[in-house]
């Protein structure tokens, strides 16, 4: 599977100290363009550490992060780019663990804010927009559209106008991947995006990331403990424990991987010790619920 | 029920207070020395200590009281209204516009005299100042505690420029907002990493920094003697003086019999458009995608930086848009004294501005005229009772953050609407036919 698409996001040796702690230890592996790759594993073993470098709120302590845009244009090697940057410039978006909406502003402007780079050139310093230029508005109105584009994929058009604070947990979650979206991405990376939803939204969950897959040119990371989110739509799956990548392959053969299920069998926390991943997991109905 | 059962308590911790009242009053009220013929004698005064416990542990009964009442409120209010915060306020704008049209026509009220006139200039001083500060505490979130040394650098820009270059208030005006704005930034520049607590705490040190080099550069700033004969404002090179040897007065102009109210008038006149154009740029710039940013990154700075918005050029720009205004609003208060000392620029001052920006509701431009009124205006109107000011001044603050801990106007107005875009409109139309 991984063969017929391009490279988009190559990790290599990334390593990660944390005084003593290795955090992320020696970790490679490629993500690919219009793939899903999940990074799954107990608590503790790494997985946001690794988000946290590939977005710059980490400065990697080892490795190479670098990203092939999909245009052809030069690798950036993100480990060198500022946080802000690698959202701006090598395009990169992502979810946080913990949601982090701006909870007192509405839905919608949740989505403006995340075009705020490309809004920011149209204003021109913000003459053009205190003046009210032409050039300001109309990139005004093409924002707007796809703010609502994405309000419509996540079900949230009558809800544009509350405040994100407001939205039910569920809708939040969907909110948060539709504003990092509207960054307009080459790779997205989702922390846990179904942690705390019910099983319905989790499948409303799993329809969305399979149309932005199909519909988008990107990548997308998935952090997920969600075994039917994970086993039914990643491309590719990768397991971390202790910082280590322990194994690398399809959900198929991911599931009947010895090392994995030893390593969440050995797991402290019961909350990761689904009885999917030990063999009777068939994939649930994906298009059950609209 | 739940009064009673809540009252005991409350009976408990008032007769406490009311204990701990009477035996701090014991020695400072209960005892007198009389000094008489016969030399030195003791007084008592026990019904004084009696009355002071009395007087406490009703108050802290009725507080407690009310304290309960009020805070049931909100929190019952804040649910029930949360779910249609869609809906557009409409009184708000409203409000606004009585305000401006009040403020338009005041000069001509029958009531007006110099004296209120003078009175509603400084408080439009306050207002444009809390709306500049709003700009960066409201907006941005950054809380800047030394706000009043921008409003200093713009009052000496004016009083310098305009005794050692003869340049006009209207070539100043400009120059001091440029000055004070990039002063902004180069003090921004290395403190806005900080955040919260910290960066108040080094603009607090920043303002009192430069009221002391204000106060002590002699050759530049007169230091303490301030500079004195700063140039009085002229109606566009018109001076307001009864003869002007070699140029036309305004009165002169006009044809009008010479007053020197009329540049009272004109002093109330030019801070209200300095303040409106203040106000109208704030309102338009918060629905610019720079204005969008400030309120996000006051939300959220982490996922700020996740979408690719830089935070530190972000935060610079509130900076210095808000040293800005300050700077208009100094060199105004320049021309208006005629005279200007360190001493005006105390930290008091950014005490009050921002109290006026809290107290109104953070960025709510109408909930900073309020509360200007209430910190600035009122106390200046009921001087006579000068003694008790403070106390009213600290009591008003208090009640306002029992009954109104987020401010006086603390609902926000998104800036965008899905609502009011153009095809929501054509179909909620074709839906009502
Ligand atoms: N900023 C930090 N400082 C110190 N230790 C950290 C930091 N961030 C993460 N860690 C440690 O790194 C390990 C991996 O954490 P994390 O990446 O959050 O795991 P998870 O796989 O559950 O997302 C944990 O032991 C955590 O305590
Ligand atoms: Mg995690």
């Amino acid at each position: 599977m991984a063969s017929d698409s391009l490279p988009l996001l190559a990790v290599e040796h990334l390593t990660m100290r944390f005084g003593g702690l290795f955090a992320v230890n020696d970790l490679s592996f490629t993500a690919y363009q219009k793939e899903i790759t999940a990074i799954i594993g107990p608590n503790g073993a790494g997985k946001t550490t690794v988000f946290n470098c590939l977005t710059g709120f980490y400065k990697p302590s080892v490795g190479r992060l670098s990203l092939t845009p999909p245009d052809d244009g030069a690798p950036h090697l993100l480990e060198r780019m500022d946080g802000f940057r690698i959202a701006k410039v090598a395009k990169v978006a992502r979810t946080f663990q913990n949601i982090r909406l701006f909870t007192g502003m509405s839905v919608l402007e949740n989505l403006m804010v995340a075009q705020h780079n490309k809004l920011m050139r149209a204003s021109v310093y913000s003459v053009a927009g205190l003046l009210g230029l032409r050039r300001f508005r109309n990139q005004e109105r093409q924002s707007l559209e796809i703010a609502k584009y994405w309000l419509d994929k996540i079900d949230l058009s009558d809800q544009a106008d509350w405040s994100a604070g407001n939205l039910p947990y569920g809708s939040q979650r969907r909110l948060e991947i539709a504003r990092a979206m509207c960054t307009e991405p080459v790779l997205l990376c989702l922390d846990e995006p179904a942690a705390g939803l019910n099983p319905r939204e989790s499948l409303q969950l799993n329809d969305l990331l399979l149309d932005i897959r199909r519909d988008q040119n990107i990548g997308i990371l998935l952090i997920e403990h969600d075994m039917s989110v994970v086993m039914n739509i990643s491309d590719h799956i990768i397991v971390l424990d202790h910082g280590a990548m322990i194994a690398d392959g399809t959900p198929v053969a991911i599931r009947s991987d010895p090392t994995v299920i030893r390593a969440y069998l050995g797991a402290a926390d019961d909350e990761d010790l689904p009885p999917e991943v030990t063999g009777d997991l068939r994939p649930a109905a994906t298009s059950g619920v609209r | 029920m739940g009064t009673l059962s809540r009252l005991t308590p409350h009976l408990k911790d008032s007769l406490a207070a009311g204990l701990l009242a009477g035996l701090l009053a014991l020695p400072m009220l209960g005892f007198r020395l009389v000094d008489s013929a016969q030399g030195l004698s003791l007084d008592y005064r026990f019904t004084w200590v009696a009355i002071a416990a009395a007087t406490v542990f009703t108050g802290r009964l009725i507080l407690l009281q009310a304290g309960d009442a009020i805070r049931r409120r909100p929190s019952q209010r804040s649910a029930s209204t949360q779910p249609q915060a869609g809906r557009p306020n409409k009184l708000r704008p409203i409000l606004g516009w009585l305000f401006i049209a009040g403020a338009l026509v005041l000069p001509w009220a029958p009531l007006a005299d110099r004296n209120l006139l003078d009175k509603a200039t400084l408080l439009l001083i306050y207002v444009m100042l809390g709306w500049g500060l709003n700009v960066v505490v409201g907006l941005a979130g950054l809380l800047d505690l030394g706000y009043v040394a921008f409003y200093a650098v713009g009052a000496y820009s004016y009083a310098l420029l305009s005794q050692n270059f003869g340049l006009s208030f209207w070539i100043c005006l400009p120059l001091a907002g440029l000055f004070s704005a990039s002063f902004g930034m180069l003090l921004g520049f290395p403190v806005l990493r900080l955040r919260g607590d910290y960066l108040a705490i080094v603009t607090l040190g920043f303002g009192e920094i430069v009221r002391v080099v204000l106060l002590n550069w002699q050759v530049v700033t007169g230091g303490p003697n301030g500079v004195s004969g700063i140039q009085r404002p002229s109606f566009f090179g018109l001076p307001f003086l009864a003869t002007a040897p070699g140029k036309t007065t305004f009165h002169e102009f006009f044809g009008l019999p010479f007053s020197p109210d009329h540049r009272i008038v004109f002093l109330y006149y030019l801070i209200l458009v300095l303040a409106l154009v203040t106000n109208l740029f704030t309102l338009r710039i918060r629905r610019l995608p720079i204005g969008r940013a400030w309120e996000a990154l006051r939300e959220d700075e982490t996922a700020c930086r996740s979408l690719g918005i830089d935070p530190t050029k972000t935060k610079l720009s509130a900076f210095a848009i808000g040293a800005m205004f300050a700077g208009f609003a100094g060199s105004f208060f320049a021309t208006r004294q005629g005279f200007i000392s360190p001493e005006s620029f105390s930290f008091l001052e950014s005490a009050i501005i921002l109290a006026i920006v809290v107290l109104g509701g953070l960025g709510s431009q109408i909930g900073i005229v309020l509360s200007a009124f209430l910190l600035v205006g009122l106390p200046e109107w009921f001087r006579d009772l000068q003694q008790y000011r403070m106390l009213a001044f600290g009591g008003a603050m208090v009640l306002i953050m029992l009954w109104r801990p987020r401010g006086l106007l603390s609902n926000r107005e998104p800036t965008i609407r899905l609502a009011s875009a153009p095809s929501r409109v054509a179909q909620t139309a074709e839906d009502s036919v």
